[in-house]
Parts: structure tokens; C-alpha cells; sequence
């Protein structure tokens, strides 16, 4: 039981009863480590940033905040279908409503995807030691396909039956069929609403934290400006373009980060080694 | 009420009639609905405006 001494206000107060101090002797504990790590590498100002890089101004940059957002539509509607049965999405009206929502999330979910995909690919997005965050996407992109098949063939009607006839030669043929028939609903149906959204949602929250951790990748220098000066200006310029100036496009593949961020002067940054 | 959704649905279904089987493009062996083949070009034009259409920034300057 703790007594007011009259601590002066603003100065180090202890922590109240039961909640625990960040005490010397218990900075060997693995819970201790384990919250410094987590907030040296992510603080907040990190995890959620007011402002990003200007090259981020772009369409472009857009699609893979829309692909999560479709994702969790896909969620919120796929945890209704499954609170309330087969029955419910097969013949009530609000059902048949509700799996359509989640039927056309999907197809948001994936058109919004490959767009992201596309753009990311052609900004090389694995420069700057973002590889783990490129693996992520495109490991969250073959989950994700495996999900929707599942799905598909979940439907419990004709369309569900065709499919999955026709696609169990291609999986036998790899061995696979022995633990994966897809012509068992049920094993079919734990893969689509267990296994493989779990496999989803814990990559893609992986791949967040990871564009988090290593900032959003920076376009590649424009051609002509490095033609006509190569050693480029001092450090950090951008053209109004968004793009990033200024520096050789060997620097900016493996430093882009910063040149975004130091220009901007507001968002948080960290250094590629 | 009952007679404006019968008579909107009937219109919407006689611009896109889904009642028949589905049309295939053909290129040697590859083979794809043209439903399919829509949906890439949508993703298509939509990529190339997301690279070309300027983004509006909310009061200029930095950012």
C-alpha cells in the first residue's frame, strides 16, 4: 500500500499496485525483452503514423489498404454465415444477401490484390531490405487462392459439384489428393472457414507490420535527371512528381526509405543497412 | 413496391442475359470465359489510371 508523499507534479511516479515496473532485476525475463524489442522496433509513432513520404500521393499506393479493408469484409461476412448455418444463407433473403457480400468481397478482394501485386512488382517493391515483405504478400497471395477454392467448393450446389469433379484429377495427380479430397465437403469446408483464414489474416498482418517497419518503397529515380546529373543534388530532393530525385537509383534501391522520410521531415524513418 | 423491384430486375436481366451457358475465348490451349477475360482488362485499365491519374493532396505543400 503505497502513501502519498507529496510527489511533485511531472516528476517519476511508481507504477500503482500490481502493475508491473520496469524494475532492473527483471530485465532477464523473457516478457521484458520481449516489450522492448517489440516497441524499439514498432513504436507507436511507427505503427500508426500521421504522415507518410509524398511519394505515397498515388493511386497506386492505394490498392493494398483497399485489399485489407476487402479482407475484412470477407471476414466480418464469412463469421456471419458461419453463426448462422447453410440454411440460413440458402433461403432467407438477409442469407442470400450476406453471401453475396461475401461472395463479390472476394472478388474485391483479389481484383484490388492484383492490382497492388502488379504496381509492387514493377517498383521492384523488395529494394531496401523489404524482401520478407514482398514473401509475405505473395505467400498471402497462394493462401489466399487456396481460400477461394475451398470456398467455391463450399457452395453446396451444382457449381460446387463441377468444380470440384473436375478438380480432383489435378490434385490427385499430385499426391496431394490422399489428405486433401476434394470431394469431402466437410474437410473442404474446415479448410475454408478454420485452416486457411487463419493462414490469411496472420500473413497479412505479418505484411503490415512489416510495410510498417520498413516504410512504403520509394519509386525508382527518374532516368533523365541521372543522365543529366549523375552525382544528383545534396541529399533527399524530390521532383514534383513524387518521385524520388536526386540520388543515384543503385542508393535509392537500397536506401529509399530515408529519402522519402528525411525530405517530408515528419514521418518516422528508419535506416536499410 | 414488390412490382418496381420484379419489373427492375427484369430489366437489368434483359440488358445481361446470364441464361445460357457461358461464352469461351480459345487461343490454342489456353481457354478462358469472356467474363474472365473482361475482368483483366477492368484490372488493366484500372492499373494503368492508378499510375496515371494525379492523387489530390489535402492541402499541398508538405506532406
Amino acid at each position: 500500500m503505497s502513501i502519498d508523499t507529496g510527489t511533485p507534479v511531472g516528476a517519476p511516479t511508481q507504477p500503482p499496485d500490481g502493475v508491473a515496473a520496469d524494475l532492473p532485476e527483471d530485465a532477464g525475463q523473457w516478457t521484458a525483452k520481449l516489450r522492448r524489442s517489440a516497441v524499439t522496433s514498432l513504436p507507436p509513432e511507427r505503427l500508426m503514423p500521421d504522415r507518410q513520404p509524398a511519394y505515397v500521393a498515388s493511386w497506386i499506393y492505394v490498392f493494398g489498404v483497399l485489399t485489407v479493408s476487402a479482407l475484412a469484409v470477407v471476414i466480418a461476412t464469412g463469421t456471419v454465415l458461419a453463426i448462422m448455418g447453410p440454411t440460413w444463407w440458402h433461403v432467407s433473403t438477409t442469407g442470400l444477401f450476406v453471401n453475396s457480400l461475401h461472395l463479390w468481397s472476394v472478388e474485391v478482394f483479389f481484383f484490388t490484390m492484383i492490382v497492388h501485386l502488379w504496381g509492387k512488382f514493377f517498383m521492384a517493391a523488395w529494394r531496401g531490405r523489404r524482401r520478407a515483405t514482398w514473401i509475405t504478400g505473395v505467400v498471402s497471395f497462394v493462401v489466399s487462392v487456396g481460400a477461394a477454392f475451398t470456398g467455391y467448393l463450399s457452395q453446396q450446389n451444382f457449381d460446387s459439384q463441377w468444380i470440384s469433379t473436375q478438380a480432383k484429377d489435378g490434385i490427385n495427380s499430385t499426391g496431394a489428393g490422399a489428405i486433401f479430397n476434394v470431394t469431402n465437403f466437410g474437410q473442404m469446408l474446415m479448410w475454408h472457414i478454420v485452416l486457411l483464414p487463419l493462414v490469411v489474416v496472420v500473413l497479412v498482418g505479418v505484411h503490415v507490420l512489416l510495410v510498417r517497419l520498413r516504410g512504403v518503397v520509394p519509386p525508382f529515380a527518374p532516368a533523365e535527371e541521372h543522365r543529366t546529373n549523375p552525382a544528383g543534388p545534396s541529399d533527399g530532393a524530390e521532383s514534383d512528381s513524387g518521385g524520388v530525385s536526386g540520388a543515384d537509383p543503385v542508393v535509392v534501391a537500397g536506401n529509399g526509405t530515408s529519402n522519402g522520410h528525411v525530405s517530408t521531415g515528419h514521418a518516422p524513418g528508419r535506416e536499410p543497412a | 413496391m414488390r412490382t418496381v423491384s420484379v419489373v427492375t430486375a427484369r430489366l437489368v436481366g434483359s440488358l445481361i442475359d446470364l441464361n445460357h451457358p457461358g461464352h469461351y475465348v480459345h487461343w490454342g490451349f489456353i481457354q478462358m470465359s469472356a467474363a474472365n477475360l473482361v475482368l483483366i482488362g477492368l484490372m488493366v485499365v484500372v492499373f494503368v489510371g492508378a499510375v496515371l491519374i494525379p492523387f489530390r493532396r489535402h492541402g499541398g505543400g508538405d506532406r
